[in-house]
């Protein structure tokens, strides 16, 4: 608790007692008048205070000025213990709003502590020494033990270590890590001692940005948040014009139609009950509240939300549209499979990785990483690159022939073409064909089941953009599933082929564009919401997009939707729940069914069940 | 330009009365409120003196909600 909270529990203690004792004194009329005003004053000074100079700054219709009326006015009529009650359970419902609301920033923002509070900096005599991160110059070196968490962007220089990534990823299985690897700030470092040479200032850093980011998404104000700001700005003063007319009205009618003497009294006090029922403060403190937990609960999982109207369109998402390269495949050629022809698969890999081992063309490069032992260059003579076609090269005295069908047919080699998606090298061994081996980009592991967990998610429409041939397109997009896809794209046809399926979109219906961020920020920035992928690291990506996932897991997409719809339901229950509630309060009262206490429930009760159920935005494993 | 400040209040109404009050005040072009981190970011109007217009905004918001601060 803090020192005001500490006040404040004390003024409720003794306000409390104070009546329970006045309570008991056989004292009547205006010593027992004077004798409640002590508990009164004791709990309420600084309510009466505020009212005052509401007045004085022309802030008539808040809260203070309710309560301020309707104690003074229960008191006026006689009813002191009720007056003072009632501001008691005001300023116990004050308190509990404050620790509740106090409490659960605090768990959100332990829940996103990944900010380091130190840099090790080594000193002239290799000891270790202790400074604010702020300090460390880029080029520096720093050195993270096992435990401690990376506080800046760089390269590792020596050491070799696993790395625990859960805080930025979601991702719970550990990294491997070593001296060459890049390695980014908020990891934190499990098993080995890691020296690195920072590449990037404290503030430039991942971990810094990511904090930045999160912190001011609550900023970016969602349209339900700009309702309520919108319906507290006209609600109070309707419902003191209400609790005016309440009190005035039905007397007045009594007198002049009905011609029976008014009870003024009774309807007075009504107004007051009514005017207890009607503080907006359960609305408006649930909001914001129930959308800073969500993006705290997405941000664990790593999946970063720039603002809370992002939440929204997110939730009503119901196209979603890929980039292929990088974010639906790896983005990286690989040996997919071998087609040897008179020999094993081993051999006419080793005959090709050998013979490419000169060049480094992505092709060749995915040969020597498929073939994975050290090339003996003893083995290889006169290599001979043919331009456009591919190479030729002595291997063990044999000639090896590797390249395209043009070099077969140039060779005057018979060889059996494939006809698959992807990128064919033909081997031949002697001016013999020897066999093929295909080439292509893959699919993530997880590519086809994120596009099944979002048709089971609800949406409708998964397309695929890629400026690739069509029949690799049709190929990826058959073998994932995906609900469309547009090949042969320029960067330009991708913004307009979004425009596209803009205008085929239902009114309520929204589109999320997910890329990598690298070169399609203008297709992130068209789109009703643009999601990043793969940004350890990438400013780039962190920049352009609304929605930053931080591994390049494409399954995180559907839990990203997942998480916003949560929100967004949790929003909508606190609006229905908080208003209804009132509603229902406000008629009882007016009625004369609900007395005070069911008013401060309406005001206290209904505020704290809509803040509890706020926090459960928070919990998103299960999603 | 545009700057940040750590701010006290106690209800979320009375943030957002801080933040209408703000917004209204002479060399502020925007300003928001977040309850939930206790900030308020401003963005001052082009050639307006930063340091001297949070005077005014403090003495606005004081003037919505008695019980605020904004710490400079």
């Amino acid at each position: 608790m803090t020192k005001k909270q500490k006040k404040a529990l004390i003024r409720i203690i003794i306000a409390v007692a104070l009546v329970g004792l006045i309570s008991l004194l056989p004292v009547k009329g205006y010593i027992r008048f004077a004798l409640f005003m002590v508990p009164y004053l004791v709990i309420g000074y600084d309510i009466l205070r505020k009212a005052v100079k509401g007045i004085m700054n022309r802030q008539v219709f808040d809260e203070n000025f309710l309560m301020a009326v309707a104690t003074i006015g229960a008191i006026a009529l006689g009813d002191y213990t009720e007056g003072v009650a009632v501001m008691i359970f005001y300023q116990i419902g004050e308190l509990f709003q404050s620790y509740a609301v106090g409490k659960s920033r605090r768990n959100i923002s332990e829940l996103m502590d990944i900010r380091p509070d130190y840099a090790n900096v080594e000193g002239e005599n290799g000891e270790l020494e202790q400074v604010d991160p702020d300090e460390v110059e880029i080029g520096k070196v720093i050195v993270v033990q096992p435990g401690e968490k990376v506080p800046i962007d760089g390269v590792i220089i020596e050491g070799k270590s696993t790395l625990n990534t859960s805080a930025l990823t979601g991702e719970s299985l550990p990294r491997e890590a070593e001296a060459g690897d890049e390695i980014v700030s908020g990891c934190i470092n499990m098993t080995g001692v890691l020296r690195i040479r920072t590449t990037k200032e404290f503030g430039e850093s991942t971990v810094s940005k990511i904090l930045d980011m999160v912190e001011n998404a609550s900023s970016r104000k969602s349209r339900s948040e700009n309702f309520i700001s919108k319906f507290a700005h006209y609600y109070t003063p309707i419902v003191c014009y209400c609790a005016a007319a309440l009190a005035v009205l039905p007397p007045l009618v009594s007198i002049l139609f009905l011609h029976i003497a008014p009870d003024w009294g009774e309807w007075i006090f009504r107004a007051l009950t009514f005017l207890v029922i009607s503080c907006p403060c359960a609305l408006v403190i649930s909001i914001p509240l129930s959308f800073f937990a969500g993006i705290g609960g997405a941000s664990r999982s790593g999946v970063l939300v720039k603002g809370s109207n992002y939440m929204e369109t997110l939730a009503q998402t119901s196209c979603v549209v890929f980039d292929k390269t990088g974010t639906l495949t790896q983005g990286v050629f690989a040996v997919s499979s071998i087609y040897p022809e008179g020999m094993s698969e081993d051999q006419l890999l080793e005959y090709a990785a050998l013979a490419e081992s000169y060049s480094s063309h992505p092709i060749s490069r995915s040969l020597q990483k498929a073939y994975g032992k050290a090339i003996d260059k003893n083995r290889i003579a006169d290599v001979e690159e043919i331009s456009g076609n591919g190479v030729k090269a002595a291997i063990d005295g044999k000639e090896v022939s590797v390249g395209n069908d043009k070099l077969m047919k140039k060779l005057g080699v018979s060889y059996k073409e494939l006809n698959e998606v992807g990128t064919v090298v033909y081997v031949a061994v002697d001016q013999t064909f020897a066999g093929s081996i295909l080439i292509s980009d893959q699919p993530k592991p997880t590519a086809a089941a994120a596009i099944k967990a979002l048709k089971k998610a609800g949406i409708r429409k998964t397309v695929m953009l890629t400026g690739d041939r069509k029949n690799v397109a049709e190929h990826v997009a058959k073998e994932l599933g995906l609900s469309e896809y547009y090949a042969e794209l320029l960067p330009a046809d991708k913004v307009s082929g979004v425009e596209k399926l803009l205008s085929e979109q239902g009114k309520k219906e929204k589109l999320a564009f997910v890329g990598d961020g690298i070169n399609d920020a203008p297709v992130l920035s068209r789109a009703d919401i643009g999601i990043a992928m793969g940004a350890m690291g990438s400013d780039a990506a962190i920049e352009a997009a609304d929605i930053v996932l931080m591994d390049d897991d494409p399954m995180k997409i559907a839990k990203a939707i997942k998480i916003a719809r949560k929100c967004i339901r949790i929003v909508y229950e606190n609006i229905y729940f908080a208003i209804g509630i009132k509603v229902i309060c406000l008629i009882l009262g007016a009625l004369g069914i609900a007395n005070m206490w069911a008013a401060i429930f309406a005001d206290v009760g209904v505020m704290v069940i809509a803040v509890l159920n706020a926090i459960r935005a928070l919990s998103v494993k299960r999603l | 330009m545009k700057k940040t400040y750590k701010i006290e209040v106690d209800c979320a109404n009375c943030a957002n009365k801080m933040e209408e009050a703000a917004k209204a005040t002479d060399g502020v072009k925007d300003a928001v409120v977040n309850f939930m981190t206790l900030k308020m970011s401003v963005e001052f109007e082009e050639g307006s003196e930063p340091k001297a217009v949070m005077q005014d905004v403090l003495k606005n918001c004081k003037k919505v909600e008695d019980d605020c601060e904004i710490f400079l």
